[in-house]
């Protein structure tokens, strides 16, 4: 049986023809860009082309602008930790409470170091206060971080009026625009952000692939020390084969943004539709009005999300889940938490993320396995009650907590 | 994705005994919705004999939760309420044949909720007296309050003894990290500072606690055989790389091995003795050293 994969938010299947295009680079053309001979010269007009690829789905002025990274974690690692290493008279950040860890979880390391870290909050529908934002702005504060997409619900940030107002404060802007890229048009030239992270594997490159775009003029100091490759910004050698694929799958990712924004959208709003109309007690989070077009994150409440994800995954769906479960941890997502889901429902939330391989029949057959499950575990729900939830659920079972 | 047993899924896909039980004189709930589990146990006692004639659990909560509630009262029916309680987690997450480490707070909420039914079949109040923190040690499944509290009551300052008295850390090593960060936090409530320098306590003294958190019930000849097992597993990896090793002795919490091949001596017997101590001590549940025979104390050598 063949799976259905509605889990593009975590990774994503490499297009075909890129992986066409990256093998040749593992044995015929395996030399190091760097070499002063034939097996390395055609290596580095490759690296050339891969990275006005890349600049030219990200509408960026330069093509030296484009750093290749190992990965989105590292790429948003070097623009924080480079920010604050240039202007060491700056002690503050601002980024948000939903950040991705790769951005959350370094932050918390820099408070620890005796950086003062403010983070935005969101309301119930994970959207910004802009007046609080604007607060924040002083010429203490070394960067902004503000993630570009949601990686849990696809709430788009208004990151383009926030570089604005960064700027006008003489603030850096960095976005983690891992989830936007390929799904959201852009053209940097015009905007005011400094600093932008991308993943490879999240618009069909290979996983362990990333940039870092960084506009000409910011003042930079590079993670990794070393050799001259990426202009002595990023040392090492390259990883070849993967920036060539990753230039192609941004090749792909321009041609095909149209569709995503089109026929992937309608089949996510199809999903979606259908699931709210055939499972009473769930809904939508996030802001619906302002999303990528292959997300939608749907709370299922009182049942909890990993028993839900292991009754798809046993009929071959794959999606993924915001409880505590899935990830160990004793708390919901904290994105969940932000948005002040309750927790009956923050543990029933699922994550469809769509791509261009999925088709109409794929998310009927979806909208057709969903109902039965949410009604099998409901059934062994005490908060459920036959066809309802029991009467005020909260009171009915408040168990003691351990 | 979880590597849960075939039995976990096979509960969870086919869950025993699920609703509530009618005609139910003991309800039990427990759970904590922070991390998405609840659990209500409902049974049906004889008042008479006190039998469990029938048990139903309702839970809110992942594959391994519903699993747990589903063993559970498979486990419980027919038993007296007495022999009930003596059914512990372990008990439980045996009957499942394991239970991932991160999953283990499930069997606990299975056997809290037992004992809140039992409470409230006797017209008690069941009050819940620990409290669970995020998982530190993955090896063990040591959480982060057992940690600090530990640290607390036995002063201890190193991250040694946390692995000797909570067993957190006394694996692979990748926690060591947190536990530096608890052992900081609670230094620095009495004005003192972490020091990774610090020489580790000399003794552990054989607390119910630290009995508790070991592996016991095993003799020191069973204890010896399980060391040999594990080395015997090993042994084709070792003999692949033309090495072998060889149980010289075992005294208290040091096993002493003697590397023959192309293991002794070379740079990499340390690593090899690393991985095998690491491997015994999971295997045990109990924190292990383990030495090359050259270390073993003199008297011993000659006696
Ligand atoms: C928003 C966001 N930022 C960063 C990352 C990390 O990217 P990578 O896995 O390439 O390090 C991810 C993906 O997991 C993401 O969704």
């Amino acid at each position: 049986m063949k799976g259905i994969y509605l889990d593009n938010n975590a990774t994503t299947m490499v297009d075909p023809d890129v992986v066409e295009t990256m093998l040749p680079y593992f044995t015929e053309q395996f030399g190091n860009p760097s070499s002063m001979h034939a097996f390395g010269n055609k290596v580095g007009r490759a690296l050339k082309q891969a990275r006005q690829q890349v600049q030219n789905l990200l509408g960026a002025a330069h093509d030296s602008e484009i750093i290749f990274t190992s990965c989105g974690t590292e790429s948003d690692s070097t623009a924080i930790l480079s920010a604050l290493r240039a202007q060491p008279e700056r002690n503050e950040i601002i980024t948000t409470v939903v950040e991705h860890p790769a951005v959350l979880s370094l932050s918390k390391n820099l408070e620890k170091e005796g950086y003062k870290v403010h983070y935005l909050k969101v309301d119930n529908k994970g959207r910004l206060d802009l007046d609080e934002y604007k607060r924040l702005l002083s010429e203490r504060v070394a960067v902004v971080s503000v993630m570009w997409a949601n990686n849990e619900t696809g709430t788009l940030f208004p990151v383009l009026e926030m570089a604005e107002l960064a700027s006008a404060a003489g603030v850096m802007f960095h976005t983690d625009a891992v989830q936007a890229v390929g799904k959201v048009p852009m053209n940097l030239q015009d905007t005011k952000i400094d600093m932008l992270s991308i993943s490879g594997h999240k618009l069909h490159a290979p996983k362990g692939i990333g940039v870092l775009y960084l506009r000409r003029g910011v003042r930079y100091r590079p993670l990794l020390r070393g050799g001259h490759q990426e202009r002595g910004r990023r040392a090492g050698t390259e990883n070849v084969a993967s920036i060539i694929a990753l230039g192609k799958a941004c090749e792909l990712a321009r041609e095909h943004m149209e569709f995503e924004n089109t026929t992937v959208a309608d089949m996510r709003d199809r999903l979606e539709q259908g699931i709210l109309a055939a499972v009473p007690h769930s809904f939508v989070t996030g802001d619906p009005d302002n999303r990528l077009p292959n997300t939608a994150n749907i709370a299922f409440e009182y049942i909890e999300g990993e028993a839900i994800l292991m009754l798809l995954n046993k009929q071959g769906i794959a999606a993924s889940s915001g409880s505590a479960c899935t990830s160990g941890s004793l708390e919901p997502s904290h994105v969940m938490r932000a948005m002040d889901i309750p927790y009956t429902a923050a543990h029933g939330s699922v994550r469809f993320s769509l791509s261009r391989y999925n088709s109409m029949e794929e998310i009927e057959k979806v909208i057709e396995a969903v109902p039965p499950i949410m009604a099998q575990l409901r059934k062994l729900s005490p908060y459920w009650d036959e066809n309802d939830p029991v009467e005020d659920p909260e009171k009915a079972f408040a168990p003691a907590y351990a | 994705m979880w590597d849960y047993s075939e039995t976990v899924k096979e509960h969870f896909y086919n869950p025993r005994n699920a609703g509530a039980v009618e005609e139910a004189n003991a309800t039990g709930d427990v759970g904590s919705l922070s991390c998405g589990d609840a659990l209500r146990l409902t049974l049906k006692v004889n008042p008479d004999t006190e039998i469990i004639e029938d048990a139903g659990f309702q839970t809110f909560g992942c594959g391994s939760a519903i699993a747990s509630s589903s063993a559970l009262t498979e486990i419980i029916k027919g038993l007296t309420l007495d022999d009930a309680l003596k059914v512990s987690n372990q008990d439980i997450a045996d009957y499942l044949e394991g239970l991932p480490p991160e999953k283990m707070h499930c069997s606990v909420m299975g056997r809290e909720a037992l004992q809140a039914a039992v409470a409230n079949y006797h017209g008690e109040e069941w009050s819940d007296d620990h409290e669970e923190g995020a998982l530190i040690c993955k090896c063990f499944a040591v959480d982060a309050v057992l940690i600090e509290d530990t640290v607390r009551a036995n002063n201890l300052k190193t991250v040694e003894d946390v692995a000797h008295y909570t067993k957190a850390g006394g694996g692979c090593a990748s926690c060591h990290e947190g536990i530096e960060e608890i052992l900081a936090k609670v230094l620095a409530e009495k004005g003192e500072s972490f020091d990774p320098n610090a020489a580790p306590m000399p003794e552990i003294e054989t607390t119910p606690e630290t009995l508790a958190a070991g592996a016991t019930g095993m003799t020191n000849l069973q204890r010896i055989r399980r060391i040999e097992t594990v080395i015997d597993s090993i042994r084709p990896q070792l003999q692949m790389d033309k090495g072998d090793a060889e149980l010289v002795d075992v005294i208290g919490d040091s096993v002493y091995l003697k590397m023959t091949g192309a293991c002794s001596g070379c740079q990499m017997a340390a690593m090899t003795l690393g991985g095998i101590q690491q491997r015994i001590t999971e295997e045990l549940g109990q924190f292990i050293k383990v030495l090359p025979d050259t270390e073993l104390p003199k008297a011993q050598t000659e006696g």
